[in-house]
């Protein structure tokens, strides 16, 4: 019993259970030792998806490239839409998948108190595993959403259609995080509401809906009509979207300005939210 | 020895009646109609009254002002009633939700198990679940690898362990999942009645294994439960929770005694009618308070009767009634229905027994006495709280959640083939 002995003499709690938490209290290290959880979390999901389905992961191709066609066919040939001089698919394409991969951060994460209230209530675990494991889950599907973009612009490349890389293209890694960031933060931020009023999940998906027509997803920024612009630049994915096209096609309004705006609102909208969201998390049970 | 874990002042309070409605627009109604000088249309009534000494205030105090200190590999047993505040205890231990005020300090890892598979995936297959479901439990995935054949084995299902649970029979599912938790390498361990998982042998195995975990392994368990008799094998101490605050912190023996005590009706409340003859004392399996029964134990009674006047009464009638928790009668006796009448000279016994078939649930049992006329001569009412608790059929099946308080034996019902 020295072993105990000795650590009876230092008073040192491994453990401390207040009522009230810091303003931003953020556990880095209990969060990194849960990352085997968030690993496993990111797994079950993504084998529980393909065991669910028929087709399996091919649904990662087949939703994107639907979309990419009907795209085509609605805002490129019907409204006639401009694609800075791009090939339509390319350009929907590119869009597409930056969106998809927010949009469903997004909606995922603002129903996360929701869909996971039977374990929530149970066991404690550091409750951003959640929306992190949801983030991770959707970068596969966007990885794999990504190599079909790639492999449909060497097939446009092969035909000899217009189109080259920029320095931009290096800017890739930051907007995957500035995407998924932004999904989180404001996915966190209506999580919370959501906890309070079930009535605005609905209002997620319709928005989301809505808010891709606010950004450069069917249409260039250049096409924007002058009045509503300042709003469609406010958009931080537009900036994001645009950078993209910029770096991968060539084509696109890439500033650093507005780059820079997008990433000072993801991170305010981030920081917000993980504050909001331990300050739900630690009582929401009580009134789900 | 030195301290696992230190509560200090800790209590909950969750708030009524102003709770959120769950939709913005009934929120925005109330809002509406209090603006107005109306009355809140949402407004839970029922759970405001609930504890009368606080209802003006919408709040109810779940856990109140709870100090106590558990000693490393100590095994203590939480024992209360319904809504004592056993569940908040372990919610805010476990981490599930936090304390309205006071602090709690813990030293060591610790495993609450409120439930059993918390996170198991239908899909997934045996050993991905016991993978995910340890992880949620705060496992190491190389703590997992470690301890993975030694689960499988525990759990005896050796041969299925790539195959996905939604396969798995009931009985598999819930063995794995109290495999995994019992092999987590916590200091301490919150465990609530998840023990009444399996077919009894393995129950046995699975008390068995709590019992290791502070007697042999040396580590700290916090026990809820119902079941009296597995409190008194498994732990040394007892806490007694009596709405919201702690009543007793003391040797399990003592606190269990407590327990039954304080819940004993030991008023015997009578309704006299106006003859002379009355119930003097009523004992049931030879005793005055609280009962524990598993279900279809049959409680035997022996009813003392007095008579008051020199003249010997004939033709009375017994009748019973057995009343559920909330006041409500649930089965009812008379014994004239059977043609059976008693006499009496100067005092007599009348001795019988009940069996209870229902539900698990707490019941009160009441008698009394028509004279041959049906005049009312005594009634009891509560003489004893009847605890119907294991969860157990007798041929070991599991009693799952079903309708209605009674259940229909082979007695009651018959099925033509």
């Amino acid at each position: 019993m020295s072993d105990s002995a000795s650590r009876s003499l230092n008073q040192q709690w491994d453990l401390v259970i207040k009522s009230k938490a810091g303003f931003f209290q953020f556990n880095f290290r209990e969060l990194w030792s849960y990352r085997d959880l968030l690993w496993l979390l990111v797994r079950r999901d993504f084998v529980s998806f393909y065991k669910q389905t028929i087709l399996g992961p091919l649904w990662f191709f087949i939703q994107p490239l639907f979309t990419t066609i009907t795209y085509t066919f609605i805002f490129g040939n019907l409204a006639g839409i401009s694609t800075d001089g791009l090939p339509q698919p390319l350009f929907y394409m590119a869009g597409i998948t930056a969106w998809n991969y927010f949009s469903e951060c997004l909606t995922k994460t603002s129903t996360v108190f929701k869909d996971n209230a039977n374990v929530f209530g149970k066991v404690y675990f550091p409750r951003l595993i959640m929306p992190l494991s949801i983030v991770l889950s959707n970068l596969i599907r966007f990885g794999v959403q990504m190599v079909m973009f790639v492999i449909l612009m060497s097939i446009y490349w092969m035909k000899g259609a217009s189109f080259q890389f920029t320095p931009a293209v290096f800017l890739f890694p930051l907007l995957v995080i500035l995407m998924a960031l932004l999904g989180l933060g404001t996915g966190m931020i209506i999580s919370a509401l959501t906890t309070k009023y079930r009535d605005l999940s609905f209002l997620v998906t319709f928005g989301v809906q809505l808010l891709m027509y606010a950004t450069t997803v069917v249409y260039p920024l250049t096409a924007a009509p002058a009045k509503y612009k300042w709003l469609i630049v406010l958009n931080p994915m537009t900036a994001i979207i645009e950078t993209l096209r910029y770096g991968f096609l060539g084509h696109g309004s890439f500033s650093w300005l507005s780059l820079g705006i997008s990433t000072a609102i993801t991170l305010f909208f981030t920081i917000t939210g993980i504050i909001i969201f331990n300050k739900v998390e630690r009582n929401f049970i009580d009134t789900v | 020895m030195s301290v696992a874990i230190q509560v200090v002042n800790l209590s909950k309070a969750y708030q009524l009646g102003q709770i959120g409605t769950g939709t913005l627009s009934r929120d925005i109604e109330r809002w509406w109609a209090m603006k107005r000088g109306k009355e809140d249309p949402f407004l839970r009534i029922g759970e405001v009254n609930e504890r009368t000494t606080l209802s003006k205030s919408n709040i109810v105090w779940s856990l109140r002002d709870i100090n106590f200190e558990i000693e490393e590999g100590d095994a203590v047993g939480i024992i209360g009633r319904n809504g004592a505040g056993k569940s908040t205890l372990l919610k805010l231990l476990s981490r599930v939700t936090s304390p309205t005020s006071g602090t709690i300090k813990v030293r060591g890892r610790i495993a609450s198990l409120l439930e059993v598979g918390t996170g198991f995936h239908p899909e997934l297959t045996g050993k991905e679940n016991i993978y995910l479901n340890g992880a949620i439990l705060g496992m190491r995935k190389k703590e997992i690898d470690r301890k993975l054949d030694e689960i499988v084995d525990f759990a005896g299902v050796e041969r299925y362990v790539d195959t996905p649970v939604k396969r798995y029979s009931s009985g598999m599912y819930v063995r794995l999942a109290f495999a995994v938790a019992a092999h987590l390498d916590s200091e301490i361990m919150i465990v609530d009645e998840v023990l009444a998982v399996g077919d009894v042998e393995f129950q046995k195995k699975c008390l068995g294994k709590l019992g290791d975990l502070s007697k042999v392994e040396g580590r700290t368990v916090l026990f809820v439960s119902h079941n009296i008799s597995s409190l008194r094998t498994l732990c040394k101490k007892g806490l007694l929770l009596e709405n919201g605050y702690n009543k007793l912190f003391d040797t399990i023996d003592n606190t269990i005694e407590t327990y039954l005590n304080v819940h004993s009706t030991d008023n015997f409340s009578s309704i006299r009618g106006n003859k002379n003859v009355r119930i003097k004392d009523i004992k049931y399996n030879n005793k005055r308070n609280k009962i524990h029964l598993s279900i279809f134990d049959s409680i035997s009674f022996e009813i003392q009767l007095e008579n008051d006047s020199p003249k010997p009464l004939a033709g009375m009638e017994l009748f019973a009634i057995i009343y559920d928790d909330f006041g409500g009668d649930v089965a009812s006796y008379f014994s004239k229905d059977f043609d059976q009448t008693f006499e009496i000279d100067k005092e007599r016994t009348i001795k019988g027994k009940v069996e209870f078939n229902y539900k698990p649930g707490t019941y009160y049992l009441s008698f009394g006495l028509f004279d041959k006329d049906k005049q009312f001569l005594d009634w009891v009412q509560d003489t004893v709280s009847i605890e119907v608790e294991e969860l157990f059929f007798p041929d070991k099946k599991i009693f799952d959640k079903r309708l209605g308080k009674v259940f229909l034996g082979q007695r009651n019902i018959e099925i033509y083939d």
